[in-house]
């Protein structure tokens, strides 16, 4: 959902959440509803309506996206339903060039001259700054691929869920966290389909269904003597799949000091562990700053390779296109041509992967239609690839896009967004506990916490939810206040070993953000527990 | 068609109250307008016109409510828009903080529309670009910029014979100006409802200046410094504090505002005595709509007076149970300030460092309100009242409760992005490490 739409349908009045267009409560499926999505027969008359205007009006190239995008939103607290929001957002976007420039337009009156309306607003937009334009707009080759079409392989739509099954699972969920010690607990589900279709002058009519799914919480522990609060989030991840993402077997658990979940989730089994952990955590030992072995789960991990690996690869980012929002990049175009940069010690091997199952970036072709694939960003240790989009492959000699083009929704304009940038498991047989014994003074980390990082993506300071002291090869407690501030590179450098495959799992951002203005997207992180050597600590504990 | 005048907008909401059977019926209506150039690399790199209208329902029977939105406004999709949010209504759950809507009201008219504003076209903006790239070229730099403007209006209407409604304009430039070495970046950021009041030319001068001179920085230990923050810095770091103005989060111990054993913190003295904020929807260099989606009227309130918390947003359904007036959360906060220029801020400071801007911004700790963060695009060394060099960008770990204690002189108050905000000297703001980014 786009921050401007949640704020929207939030701010009308307490509790009084919209739900636009789809049956939420009982009947699972309205028959009425854009469940089923818009006929292809049509999306095609009203794409090549905008690609004949577009044309006609003097573009050398034009792709339009018509999108049909959904998103369910339950929110609860306590013993209570906050609100439960559907969104439905149905319009058309066509991108064009002329006279070498950009142009973009976007409506959402569906009728025939709307569309070849915007189509003319696009060029018009682009002949407007073609007067202030430098070189023209480069495009890579692209095939047309004709009519084809790609569905995300869900099991279960979230959307064909009553909403009742859903809100009595938070419920419940809360009712766990509040019998386990939880003072307040908040439980949350977003579901996501984007039912989009594009088509361009390259001859390509492609039609998608694409789904999400996040189930989250926060319990948030109050110890009324001290005053002071601790708060623990979901190990949950979000999903590229359907509500079989909460249907978890044992074999979908990872057990240790804390149960993590693998491709499944146990929403009620993860808020018991939880709200004790929040009560553990109020009395937990304030850390001691200072240099720390990091024993770093795939739940914390994820953001971190986001931040540090994903982010400074972006090319739109190197090349100076984000300079003015998100920032620039360390990792410039020279470390990339000298082939031996060392990013990270050759234990780091990163991929970026488009089709990876079950994952938030996997789609059978990107926005501006190309076909996803996967390839090398890190290879043992040294930077070797970026992420590029049609008008940037030129730029590092490809000649192909890599399909990383992006629009949250039919109104904002597509640009490079990141695939799935994922760390390669360890080679070698290695469990998590067998990397635990060798650590003499550590910290293991589990769940996200804070992040930052500066806008070229050297000096970074994470949190996390969990964090147990390590002595001497063991988990003698837990620790409170731990940030770690470290060099990107320094960091990676210092990763002495990764798990093996056998504990691999998939993080994500279900709501990265980029560009001007600010859209959204969401992505995942593979990774297994990872070691990183001597890295700095520090005590965010304060008095005010 | 995107903008509607009041009258259009009256009559499409009271045709669709018309449809309604509920026991409450609330309607909100919008609409908008505009358009957008982002440029890199000293060229256009996207550009987009975009036009959006939708209408969302709310019906409820008893506390039980459901919702729906369309974007289609023909007669036979505004009944069945109702329709549907009743049929949501009569299976959803009871609401136990639903609230009873409120009846017709008088909203004062603040000036948020401006209408040049509304008159940008693709032209316009290409011409306000074009002035950007020439200062940016001709000083043989690299920019990056973003220009956007948008006219909307918003309507709402209820069964009990509310109605509001607001048209406004919006013109938001920024630009990142840096050296072809890659060594001083400058950034200048202004948004204003009053297109007149946009220079571009202007403005991107600012922040070639800051390329220019924040070149080849030298590195100094992190650690307890007076800072000087610019007005975009100091709304960076302060904005993140407003919202903890919330009473129910205060209330239930679990806010920066709570206080010990029970209670909020409002009546405190929390910040330093010359700490004044205030919201106010009409002032006329940031007006907003003087009535939020509840159909609450926002009037001038203030928050936070010779550093004692004023006043702490109490939602209906909180001020209900608590037995106290609704507070409605403000829009348009300024923080009032001096007569002191930034030049004679850093005239009177014998050490200091000047920060252009803050970047990723984060919490660390909702108990103390830390954030972390790091300076960006212009950070300099301050000795015997002058700028002596450009230093290199610190991480800051620090708390706004914590700044607006240490508070050495504020200077005189500018609109910066939503806040009207002073610049200011603060005493020992802690820096924990260096980074290497420019």
């Amino acid at each position: 959902m786009k921050r401007k739409d949640f704020l929207y349908l939030t701010g009308m009045g307490m509790g009084t959440l919209m739900l636009p267009n789809l049956s939420a409560f009982g009947n699972p499926i309205d028959p009425l509803q854009a469940l089923d999505g818009v006929d292809v027969r049509l999306k095609k008359q009203l794409a090549d309506v905008a690609l004949n205007a577009a044309k006609s009006k003097g573009a050398t190239y034009a792709d339009v996206r018509i999108g049909r995008y959904l998103n369910q939103f339950v929110a609860t607290r306590e013993k209570r339903v906050q609100g439960v929001a559907n969104t439905e957002s149905y319009g058309i976007g066509v991108r064009v060039i002329a006279n070498g420039c950009w142009g973009f337009a976007a409506t959402n009156s569906m009728s025939t001259d709307a569309i070849a309306k915007a189509a003319e607003q696009a060029v018009a937009v682009a002949k407007a700054n073609s007067k202030i334009q430098g070189e023209p707009v480069q495009l890579a080759p692209q095939k047309g691929f004709g009519e084809v079409s790609w569905k995300a392989p869900i099991e279960i739509n979230t959307f064909e869920v009553p909403i009742k099954e859903k809100v009595d699972l938070l419920l419940k969920v809360n009712d766990v966290a509040l019998q386990n010690g939880a003072t307040y607990v908040n439980s949350v589900m977003f579901a996501v389909n984007e039912q989009k279709y594009f088509a361009s002058t390259d001859g390509s009519y492609i039609d998608q269904d694409i789904h999400r799914i996040y189930p989250t919480f926060g319990v948030t522990k109050i110890d009324k003597a001290s005053g002071k609060f601790q708060t623990r989030s979901s190990l949950s991840s979000p999903m590229g799949m359907g509500y079989e993402y909460l249907n978890a077997s044992p074999e979908d658990k990872v057990q240790g000091v804390i149960t993590r979940y693998k491709n499944r989730y146990d929403m009620l089994e993860d808020v018991k562990f939880a709200a004790q952990n929040a009560t553990e955590k109020v009395t937990a030992k304030s850390v001691e700053p200072g240099k720390y072995d990091l024993v770093l789960d795939p739940s914390h991990l994820w953001l971190t390779i986001h931040e540090s690996v994903g982010h400074p690869t972006e090319l739109d980012r190197v090349l100076g296109y984000e300079a003015n929002y998100a920032g620039t990049s360390f990792l410039t175009l020279d470390k990339w041509k000298s082939k031996k940069f060392k990013f990270g010690s050759d234990k780091v091997n990163i991929v970026a992967d488009k089709t990876q199952k079950g994952s938030l970036g996997a789609v059978g072709y990107d926005d501006e239609g190309v076909k996803c694939g996967k390839w090398d960003i890190i290879k043992d240790g040294v930077l070797v690839n970026y992420q590029a989009i049609r008008d940037q492959a030129h730029i590092i000699g490809l000649d192909a896009s890599q399909g990383c083009c992006y629009s949250q929704g039919w109104d904002d304009v597509q640009f490079q967004r990141m695939p799935n940038i994922s760390l390669q498991p360890g080679k070698e047989k290695l469990s998590v506990d067998d990397m635990i014994k060798n650590v003499e003074k550590g910290i293991y980390i589990v769940g996200n916490g804070s992040f930052s990082i500066d806008q070229q993506r050297y000096n970074f300071q994470f949190g996390g939810q969990l964090f147990y002291e390590i002595k001497n090869g063991k988990i003698v407690g837990m620790l409170n206040d731990v940030a770690y501030q470290a060099n990107t590179q320094e960091f990676w450098n210092s990763c002495t070993a990764v798990c093996d495959e056998s504990d691999y799992r998939l993080g994500g951002s279900f709501n990265d953000g980029k560009g001007q203005p600010s859209q959204s997207s969401a992505v995942s992180h593979g990774s297994s527990t990872t070691r990183f050597n001597g890295v700095n600590v520090i005590n965010t504990a304060r008095k005010i | 068609m995107a903008i509607l005048t009041k009258q259009q907008a009256q009559d499409i909401l009271k045709k669709v109250l018309s449809y309604s059977k509920s026991d409450s019926c609330e309607i909100s209506l919008r609409g908008s307008d505009g358009g957008n150039i982002r440029y890199a690399r000293n060229a256009v790199s996207t550009a987009g016109q975009i036009s959006t209208m939708s209408l969302a329902v709310s019906a409820t029977y008893g506390k039980k409510t459901g919702s729906a939105s369309i974007n289609e406004f023909d007669d036979a999709s505004l009944e069945k828009v109702v329709k549907r949010a009743e049929e949501l209504a009569m299976l959803a759950p009871e609401n136990p903080e639903f609230m009873p809507l409120l009846g017709p009201q008088e909203f004062p008219v603040s000036p948020t529309f401006n209408s040049k504003t509304a008159a940008i076209t693709p032209d316009t903006r290409a011409e306000m670009v074009g002035q950007s790239l020439k200062v940016i070229k001709d000083g043989k730099l690299e920019g990056a910029g973003f220009l956007e403007n948008s006219t909307s209006f918003n309507a709402i209407m209820n069964s009990k014979g509310l109605f509001a409604y607001n048209t406004d304009t919006d013109v938001s430039f920024s630009v990142t100006v840096r050296n072809q070495e890659g060594t001083g970046s400058g950034y200048v950021s202004q948004s204003f409802n009053n297109l007149d009041k946009m220079d571009t030319l202007a403005l991107s001068k600012i922040a070639a200046s800051k390329a220019n001179g924040s070149a080849a920085a030298k590195a100094i230990e992190p650690g307890k410094y007076t800072v000087i923050l610019e007005p975009l810095a100091a709304s960076d770091i302060i904005e993140n504090m407003f919202r903890g103005f919330d009473a129910r989060s205060a209330d239930e111990g679990r806010s920066f505002m709570s206080k010990k054993g029970g209670g909020t913190r409002l009546g405190e003295q929390l910040f330093s005595e010359n700490v004044n904020i205030y919201s106010d929807p009409m002032n006329p260099d940031l007006p907003s709509a003087t009535w939020n989606g509840d159909g609450q009227l926002l009037k001038k309130t203030k928050w936070v007076e010779n550093g004692v918390v004023k006043n702490l947003a109490y939602s209906r359904y909180w001020a209900d149970q608590k037995g106290v007036e609704p507070v409605p959360f403000g829009r348009s906060f300024v923080m009032e300030g001096g007569t002191q220029s930034l030049e004679e801020l850093i005239k009177g400071t014998e050490k200091g460092i000047l920060v252009t801007r803050f970047w990723y911004i984060r919490s660390v700790d909702p108990q103390t309100l830390l954030l972390t963060g790091l300076t960006r695009d212009g950070t300099f060394y301050i000795e015997n009242g002058e700028i002596k060099f450009p230093v290199k960008n610190f991480r800051f770990n620090e708390s706004p409760v914590i700044m607006l204690n240490n508070v050495e002189a504020l200077g005189k108050p500018v609109r910066s992005g939503n806040v009207i905000i002073p610049p200011m000297k603060i005493r020992d703001f802690t820096f924990t490490s260096l980074s290497d980014a420019v």
